[in-house]
């Protein structure tokens, strides 16, 4: 008894003694930690995000961290994460919200830990709920395409047919802000600018959702060339979308004469405004996005500065830009070959 | 010895009529109660033609043309046939949750095999059938060697298929122009006949050939026989010589080769290869069924039945379109749909009562 309580005792001591001796060593190697949360992790729109920002993490010395929901919604695995974040001692979070007001109180939790929060590509609701949002300015990514859109008709634009391709039926957010950007560009009155759908211009045939893929693309354009077959322009939420609306064009011999427009700047979706099936299509930056919130928290781990937002947006905004090879008067834009070159997926 | 022995004399005053459930009640009800119990696919039918009717009258002929009306079809060819495969496995009792899921593997192979790996497309398209035809099987082992339910295993495989479709494509889409130029046989489904103002695409006739071709040998084949003995009653089958776990083998791994098909139709649907595409695949094939009049406890309905509930949802959906209604309005209608249909079966059912 005697001999084994000892021995017992001299195990703890010494499984103590050998924490303890750890302990220093492992503070010291991961002096900074720092977590990335997204959507999903096959999404090639996160990928490059987690690209961005192993890189930068790798330069600055960070450990990062990576977590995504399993699809995208999945608002509890997004939850855990957190958890698991200010369990494991990080000095800062990256997330991109599937739900965007219910991650509140997560986000609150760890913020009140000492953790630097930053939401990427989607806002928070409200949005200073995060330390700060690095994002694309959505509205302006329409609003160009709209604005390339209204000037390539010319005065042909007032009489405009034009087919809406939005994201989904809740609205959400990021495809609000599109269609109601693009629409503004084209100058069109858009009536409630948190809904699409509102707008009595008639030179909108209609609205139909996509759900973001090739599939509902081409079903959605399907049923608005049903309710009148010459639109001759077309608004898009992503590229993929923008793909399906063009099959169903070429079905119906009307591919050459539409103009499609689009927003997200994905390699397969440059690729296309290079063929001509999109005419321009708004470009956003994600690994730039990354690797900026990486070195937002390496800052804030040094002397506890939080990022700055851009003047007079709530937002620090990432940049966008319009990807076209005919580019019109009054509005920038980059050619095909540089859109290339910084694109992502 | 040498005269004939006459045994069957004495059957000679025998009725020789076939055995038959006598309809007593003759109520009108009753009547068409009996005559729906005969022909599954009747109900289906009827509604199909009233719906279509009547969104005809509403819309007239933006929706009663040539055009629109195919076009119905060109929209439903992907979940009629999903529905094909899945109409399969619930005459089995069963249930196929991964039909959507090996449908895009399927299309996904065959993509990549082509411009990954630069192989033969015919070859890249038989690997991509291939691959269907396995997680078919993976399926019906499981179901009917293991033993386990086929919730389970379908629940199972569809995320193991889905996952195993991102990981392997990197979720990256393989353009439609791409494919138009160096593996047009890729988007074969996608070719089209017009007649007039009416436009068939190759995915369509297939849809149709092979519902057609399902449904005789469901009903004239003894495999087709065994497939709703077994999905009736299994050990009764069983006990009547009917080799269980082989038919349900056979109908699981062809129910993967008909997803494989149906992935390689939606390459034609959509031109390109996307890893996205199709998830609601089960849900909707399985919708498409239920409004068809199969019963999910196996062993009653037609696959003719499956083939007209797809096409309610489709003149459902697109003439809500066309009047302009909201998305929502569909789904809520679809519901409806799924519930009166599963109302109208269990009536049906009851007519030996």
């Amino acid at each position: 008894m005697n001999t084994i309580s000892t021995l017992k005792t001299g195990l703890l001591a010494a499984a103590a003694l050998g924490v303890m001796a750890a302990a220093p060593a492992y503070a010291a190697s991961h002096s900074v930690g720092a977590c990335l949360i997204t959507k999903t992790d096959t999404n090639p729109f996160f990928v490059k995000m987690k690209e961005g920002a192993e890189a930068k993490a790798a330069e600055l010395g960070i450990t990062l961290k990576s977590y995504a929901g399993k699809i995208d919604g999945d608002h509890e695995s997004q939850v855990a994460a957190i958890e698991t974040c200010i369990a494991d001692g990080a000095k800062g979070i990256l997330i991109t919200a599937s739900d965007t007001s219910s991650i509140v109180s997560s986000v609150k939790q760890a913020r009140d830990a000492g953790l630097l929060v930053i939401a990427l590509d989607t806002p928070l609701d409200p949005i200073d709920a995060a330390d700060a949002t690095f994002a694309t300015d959505n509205f302006l990514a329409g609003e160009l395409i709209g604005k390339w859109a209204a000037a390539s008709l010319g005065d042909e634009a007032a009489n405009a047919k034009i087919g809406m391709l939005d994201l989904g039926v809740s609205q959400p957010t990021v495809g609000v802000l599109r269609d109601q950007g693009f629409l503004t560009g084209f100058g069109i009155d858009i009536k409630d600018a948190a809904k699409w759908g509102d707008e009595d211009d008639a030179r909108i045939v209609g609205h139909d959702v996509t759900a973001g893929n090739e599939e509902g693309g081409r079903k959605a354009m399907e049923n608005l060339l049903a309710s009148d077959p010459m639109i001759n322009v077309v608004y898009t939420i992503n590229e993929p979308a923008a793909a399906g609306a063009y099959e169903a064009l070429k079905a119906i011999g009307r591919a050459g004469d539409v103009l499609i427009v689009s927003v997200d700047g994905g390699c397969p979706g440059v690729a296309n405004v290079k063929d001509g099936v999109i005419g321009a299509t708004s470009q956003q930056y994600p690994l730039l996005m990354a690797s900026l919130g990486i070195e937002a928290i390496a800052a804030w781990a040094k002397d506890g500065t939080k990022p700055a937002l851009t003047e007079g947006k709530d937002f620090f905004d990432t940049g966008v830009a319009l990807v076209t090879d005919k580019p019109v008067e009054g509005v920038e834009s980059i050619s095909v070959a540089e859109g290339m070159d910084k694109c992502w997926g | 010895m040498s005269s004939t022995q006459e045994f069957e004399k004495a059957a000679a005053a025998s009725p020789t009529a076939v055995a038959e459930f006598a309809v007593h009640d003759k109520s009108a009800i009753k009547r068409i109660q009996y005559a729906l119990h005969q022909t599954p696919s009747a109900v289906p039918l009827i509604v199909l033609i009233g719906s279509t009717l009547v969104f005809g009258a509403l819309l007239g002929e933006k929706f009663f043309s040539p055009f629109a009306l195919t076009l119905i079809l060109q929209q439903v060819q992907i979940v009629g046939i999903l529905g094909v495969a899945q109409s399969l496995v619930i005459l089995t009792a069963g249930i196929d949750l991964s039909v959507g899921a090996i449908m895009v593997l399927s299309s996904v192979v065959m993509g990549l095999f082509t411009f990954r790996y630069g192989l033969p497309v015919p070859i890249a398209v038989l690997a991509g059938i291939a691959c269907g035809a396995i997680c078919g099987y993976i399926n019906g082992f499981l179901v009917a060697v293991m033993k386990l339910p086929p919730f389970i295993v379908t629940l199972g495989m569809w995320q193991i298929v889905l996952a195993t479709n991102f990981l392997y494509s990197a979720n990256e889409t393989i353009r439609a122009q791409d494919i138009a130029d160096q593996a047009p046989l890729l988007q074969f489904f996608g070719n089209k006949i017009a007649i007039g103002g009416a436009i068939f695409t190759y995915g369509v006739i297939f849809m149709v050939l092979l519902v057609l071709v399902m449904a005789y040998m469901l009903k004239q084949t003894a495999w087709g026989r065994h497939v709703y003995a077994v999905g009736d009653d299994p050990e009764a089958a069983e006990l009547s010589g009917v080799q269980v776990k082989r038919t349900l083998i056979s109908v699981y791994v062809l129910s993967g080769l008909v997803c494989a098909f149906a992935g390689w139709a939606l390459i034609g649907r959509i031109g390109s290869v996307s890893p996205t595409s199709g998830q609601l695949g089960n849900i909707e094939s399985i919708t498409a069924v239920v409004i068809g009049g199969i019963s999910l406890f196996g062993g009653r309905g037609s696959i003719m039945g499956m083939l007209f509930g797809a096409l309610i949802v489709g003149v459902f959906s697109l003439g809500l379109r066309l009047m302009g209604a909201d998305a929502q309005w569909t789904y809520l209608l679809i519901g409806v749909l799924i519930i009166a249909a599963v109302t109208v079966d269990q009536w049906i059912r009851r007519v030996s009562v």
